[in-house]
């Protein structure tokens, strides 16, 4: 995987300085450690990263990688252990009060004020954030109208279902306008049609110039939204860049799926051998094959199977996907 | 694959809304009344529960102890007992109940389900104020909830009572009245802070067994402090229930012809008492919720 855009600790440090105005989001070493009985955990290890404005910002990775310790500290809620973390050019430590007037944060759990109504959960949320009355009720209407829940205004949180609930969510981050985004596994747990829907309402939002900062593990999610990526594991950023150039990284523009009926590992020195096999491996009864300029590649492991006796149950051929950059990283072994 | 890919380039910081928010009032005041704002939209919204839950209980301590038992003769209270009526005993030490027992409902009990699995907290957490602003308005709303039931519990604890069995109440002091009602509210809201920071929800029934009733029965509530003399032990271990201190400070402002407390004694612990319950409230509240 040489040729996938890794991050070295210090090579990107705010090399992308910011060519107009603050950058909404830029952190510089920021680490977290915690303490446990079972020794030091080192949860976020000195990463660096930068959002520009009007991006679609990627942080893609396993569980505990590191992903909601980072959006804790952006969002204030983390205590750094070291590093500095900038929203909107203003520091996390220093002013968190300002950092979360320029946030709008949409959290994993329904997090709704379950002792106001629908109207309310907005209402009172552009109140803290500074607006009167009346820009609160004006905004609160069209939005509400946006996204669909007019008609559930009166509603209680709980009386709504998990997509309107969600939506309302989507609806108090963006109330007061915030400068950055930011969206922690916004769609996990949620049905694909809510899903979708989301997408598109994001996509919607960010064409309009929002910044947004994106968390999820679903690779398709971020493979679409995003205009750069940073997949973090075990607390680092191991690799950078747009969907694309991490696909390129591979150094293939095909990868070819097998299934066989048994085990197949006893192809992988022939079928690694084949020509424009750039890497391969295999997987139970899967075998990988990443390859560049291979035309032909498939009917040619069709042949080479047949001749060795192993009958085959399934077979694709398409360019890379993001899941093969992210597990090419990350390992295939299960995390918690 | 990528459909976005295409404008990875990004357009150039956008004149348009995004964090261009019309933040006219942020300042930490603001917010803080407009948090407060929300408390009591949902306090109206329940006033009707809210009055029942406050009223029942005084209502019913009043109704047996200085109705039904003067009525029937029974031990305290009787007629012919010699010394004040029971009511005029029960009066200070019922509405400081009242604001103990609200202060610590008001709070503890809604941050308990806020902190709990949904943790609907961090809808207010993410308020632009630091965190311990957020907890600070806890704390005044719970002052406000807990004057409020002393205003509801007062007329109740003076005019229920048999013929002839009625309290003896005249304000004797108002300002220490005022002080001694304010910081026994701070004193319970902060209580209330703590209890809820702390307590595990699965814990909460435990909250009323092994704190709220204790601190009712011990708190000189249905007997003056000093009437505590014959048991020395008893009069001595009191002292670390701050309900004493707002029932004494009650009866030295509401019954003054009763033996109380000396004001310093009950206004120096009141004021120490809330301040350090207050910070270590704050302190808890901001452990919890930031990392």
């Amino acid at each position: 995987m040489s040729g996938i855009p890794t991050v070295t600790p210090d090579s990107s440090r705010l090399a992308t300085a910011t060519t107009a105005g603050v950058s909404p989001i830029r952190v510089v070493g920021l680490t977290k450690r915690y303490h446990s009985l079972r020794g030091d955990i080192l949860a976020v290890d000195a990463i660096d990263l930068e959002v520009r404005s009007g991006e679609f910002f990627g942080l893609l990775g396993p569980n505990g990688a590191g992903k909601s310790t980072t959006i804790g500290m952006l969002t204030t809620r983390v205590a750094p252990t070291a590093g500095r973390a900038e929203v909107a050019g203003i520091d996390v430590v220093a002013d968190p009060a300002a950092v979360k007037a320029a946030i709008g944060v949409v959290p994993q759990t329904n997090t709704l004020d379950r002792q106001l109504n629908v109207f309310d959960n907005l209402y009172f949320h552009g109140r803290y954030f500074g607006m009167s009355r009346r820009v609160a009720r004006e905004r609160t209407a069209e939005l509400l109208e946006r996204f669909s829940l007019a008609d559930r205004a009166k509603a209680l949180v709980q009386q709504l279902s998990g997509g309107m609930a969600q939506r309302l969510m989507f609806a108090r981050a963006i109330m007061h306008r915030p400068a950055v985004l930011i969206l922690d596994e916004p769609t996990s747990g949620i049905d694909p049609q809510t899903r979708v829907n989301l997408w598109e309402l994001l996509t919607e939002l960010n064409d309009e110039g929002q910044t947004i900062l994106l968390t999820t593990h679903y690779m398709e999610e971020a493979d679409r939204l995003c205009n750069r990526i940073a997949i973090v594991d075990h607390g680092h950023v191991l690799a950078l860049g747009s969907p694309s150039e991490l696909k390129a990284g591979l150094d293939a523009d095909t990868l070819v799926t097998i299934t066989f009926a048994d085990d197949a590992a006893a192809l992988l020195p022939t079928a690694e051998a084949l020509p424009g096999v750039r890497r391969a491996e295999a997987e139970g009864r899967v075998l990988r094959l990443f390859a560049r300029d291979a035309e032909g590649l498939l009917g040619r492991v069709v042949t080479l199977a047949a001749g060795a006796g192993a009958s085959i149950r399934d077979a694709s051929n398409e360019p890379p996907t993001l899941e093969a950059v992210f597990l090419a990283l990350t390992g295939r072994e299960y995390r918690e | 694959m990528s459909p976005r890919d295409d404008h990875a380039e990004v357009a150039t910081a956008t004149s348009g809304t995004p964090g261009a928010a019309q933040r006219g009032n942020t300042g930490p005041v603001w917010v803080l009344g407009m948090l407060l704002l929300r408390d009591l939209r949902v306090l109206t919204r329940d006033l009707g529960q809210f009055i029942l839950r406050t009223v029942m209980q005084p209502l019913l301590f009043t109704f047996v102890f200085a109705y039904v038992f003067p009525k029937i003769g029974q031990g305290i209270g009787a007629v012919g007992h010699a010394g004040p009526s029971f009511a005029t005993i029960l009066v200070p030490g019922l509405v400081a109940v009242a604001i103990n027992f609200q202060g610590i409902q008001a709070v503890a009990l809604p941050l308990v389900q806020e902190f709990s699995y949904t943790k609907e907290i961090e809808d207010r957490i993410l308020a632009p104020v630091p965190v311990w602003m957020v907890g600070l308005e806890k704390i005044l709303s719970g002052v406000i909830q807990s004057i409020v039931a002393a205003a509801v519990v007062f007329p109740i604890v003076l005019l229920v009572h048999a013929k002839g069995q009625a309290p003896e109440v005249h304000v004797a002091s108002w300002p220490l009245f005022l002080v001694v009602v304010l910081l026994a509210s701070f004193l319970g809201a902060s209580f209330g802070l703590l209890i809820g920071t702390t307590f595990d929800p699965r814990k909460l029934p435990l909250l009323f067994s092994l704190i709220v009733i204790p601190i009712t029965f011990l708190g000189c509530i249905y007997y003056p402090w000093a009437t505590l003399s014959p048991i020395p032990w008893l009069k001595y271990a009191v002292l670390v229930n701050p309900l004493v201190y707002m029932s004494e400070g009650l009866r030295a402002a509401l019954t003054p012809s009763l033996p109380h407390m000396p004001e310093a004694a009950f206004l120096s612990v009141l004021s120490v008492g809330t301040l350090a319950m207050a910070l270590l409230a704050l302190r808890m509240f901001h452990r919890r919720v930031v990392d």
